[in-house]
């Protein structure tokens, strides 16, 4: 039984001081209820109020090596246990990858993003999730390491479901890798909740990259209307190669409306959402252009 | 199972050695251990009245491990009165009437506190926003932003 207050199962703690440390503990217990724990803001709630099963916790926050962030001209590389508010204090974050800044920022408050991670967002595989379509649009992967090896998989193709994800029991993610973003790019990100700093309702995330006055590529990504985080890939297209003007952007936010698949659930209707996503988008489409240097006639 | 795992903390400056089960929350061994001024309200990270801070940051005590803290140092609102900062906030809470029922108001000064130390210049809308995860059903929240104004434009002022 779990009641809201009180953390009521047994389970053994470790918090590991080498990143080595902490694979061998998976390793050794990936044939059982092993969790991983980063800021504990999803993990903790969830246990508190679902029946969850754990027998071994382990905290990767005592890790050094997991707490660097390196950046060069190539990208930048954030350890995993980087708390959230840590990320929205830096100036390149906020400079070269608007929509992640702004999509940390309108997660929950500063005591939550004090604890939160990246990975932690991830890993959770809320549809919601507010970093996952900025990192999405950004291309970023993440590091995979267990015990036997490591590898490099894409945050859109780590993700399956609700709740589910490719990570094996005796692996977890290092690193979240995003590449430099090439100049005369821009990118933004939205989000429309029931009150501010909520869960989202809907959320979305773009970026463009401009050649004079043509789009010559396009990501866009919206959250909350499917079971994971989807890519608008026919709205996309409509962008790619074309001449911008504010008739396009209006027929491309159309047409990633019609490409999502809204779901019904406690907060709000599909309808509701395909109108929501439909003007999200168009607006977000006009800043990301804006802040890629283009301008708007028409 | 059942194993107590050794926690040794800081706690308003003082150091205190214990054990806590696995499974125990910062907001559970805070009280346990006598900081009854640590509230529990939702118990699930959405209200902020079990707010302390920890290594200079403001976090839910609520959804934190008493394991997590271990080695970290606390700071709770009764170690608030140690600091001119801290004295500062709870006189000016007074003043402008932002307690009522006070259910609120210790994690409401750990986050103003926190905020301040951070933030030198905000402004009443910044102030709301730092707030947001901090829940009060009394004052209206009006009264607690003017509190937390009035303390950063004196600290500027003094500057
Ligand atoms: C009041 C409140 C408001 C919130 N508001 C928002 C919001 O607006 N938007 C939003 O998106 N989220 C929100 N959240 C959810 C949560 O804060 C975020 O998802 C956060 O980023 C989770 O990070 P964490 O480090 O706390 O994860 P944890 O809770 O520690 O872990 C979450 C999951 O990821 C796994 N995991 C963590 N790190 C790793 C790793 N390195 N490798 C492998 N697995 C790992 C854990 O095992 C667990 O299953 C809110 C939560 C609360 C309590
Ligand atoms: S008791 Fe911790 S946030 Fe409500
Ligand atoms: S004063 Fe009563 S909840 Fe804030």
């Amino acid at each position: 039984m779990s009641t809201s207050r009180l953390l009521t199962q047994e389970f053994e703690y470790f918090a590991p001081h080498t990143l080595k440390e902490a694979l061998d503990l998976l390793y050794k217990y990936k044939d059982e209820e092993v969790k991983i724990l980063a800021g504990g803001t999803d993990l903790l709630v969830k246990m508190k109020t679902l029946d969850m099963k754990i027998d071994y916790l382990i905290n990767l926050k005592e890790i050094p090596e997991l707490k660097a962030v390196e950046t060069n001209n190539q990208g930048l590389k954030i350890g995993a246990t980087v708390p959230l508010s840590q990320l929205e204090r830096r100036e390149i974050i906020k400079e070269k990858y608007p929509a992640l800044y702004e999509g940390i920022k309108s997660m929950a408050a500063i005591a939550i993003r004090n604890m939160a991670t990246l990975p932690g967002n991830i890993c959770n595989a809320s549809p919601a999730g507010d970093t996952i379509p900025p990192l999405m649009v950004y291309e970023a992967q993440l590091r995979i390491v267990s015990k036997e090896g490591e590898r490099l998989v894409p945050v859109e193709d780590f993700l399956r479901g609700v709740g589910e994800t490719i990570i094996r029991k005796e692996e977890l993610v290092s690193q979240v890798i995003i590449p430099a973003p090439p100049s005369n790019s821009g990118s933004a990100f939205s989000k429309k909740s029931r009150v501010k700093a909520d869960i989202a309702k809907i959320n979305l995330a773009i970026w463009l990259e401009r050649e004079g006055k043509t789009c010559k590529d396009a990501r866009i990504v919206l959250g909350s209307v499917f079971i994971k985080a989807l890519r608008a890939k026919r709205a996309e297209g409509l962008l790619k190669g074309e001449m911008v003007s504010k008739e396009l952007l209006t027929q491309v936010a159309r047409q990633a409306a019609e490409e999502i698949k809204p779901i019904d659930d406690v907060r709000s209707t599909a309808e509701y959402r395909t109108t929501l996503a439909r003007v999200m988008v168009e607006d977000t489409l006009k800043l990301a252009w804006e802040r890629a240097g283009g301008e708007l006639e028409g | 199972m059942m194993e107590e795992y050794p926690i040794e903390l800081t706690i308003n400056g003082e150091k205190i050695v214990s054990t806590a089960k696995a499974e125990e929350s910062l907001l559970r061994f805070l009280r346990r251990h006598g900081f009854y001024e640590v509230k529990g309200g939702c118990e699930k990270g959405d209200c902020g009245t079990c707010t302390v801070i920890m290594n200079g940051k403001a976090i839910k005590s609520c959804i934190t491990l008493a394991g997590q803290a271990n080695g970290k140092e606390i700071l709770t609102v009764r170690g608030l009165e140690k600091e001119e900062s801290g004295r500062k906030l709870q006189e000016s809470f007074v003043q402008h009437g932002a307690i009522q029922c006070g259910f609120c108001t210790a994690g409401m000064l750990m986050t103003a506190k926190a905020y301040l130390d951070e933030n030198h210049q905000p402004n009443k809308v910044e102030i709301r926003k730092a707030i947001s995860g901090n829940l009060c059903r009394c004052t209206g929240y009006k009264k607690i932003v003017e509190a937390i104004y009035a303390v950063a434009e004196e600290n500027q002022k003094s500057k």
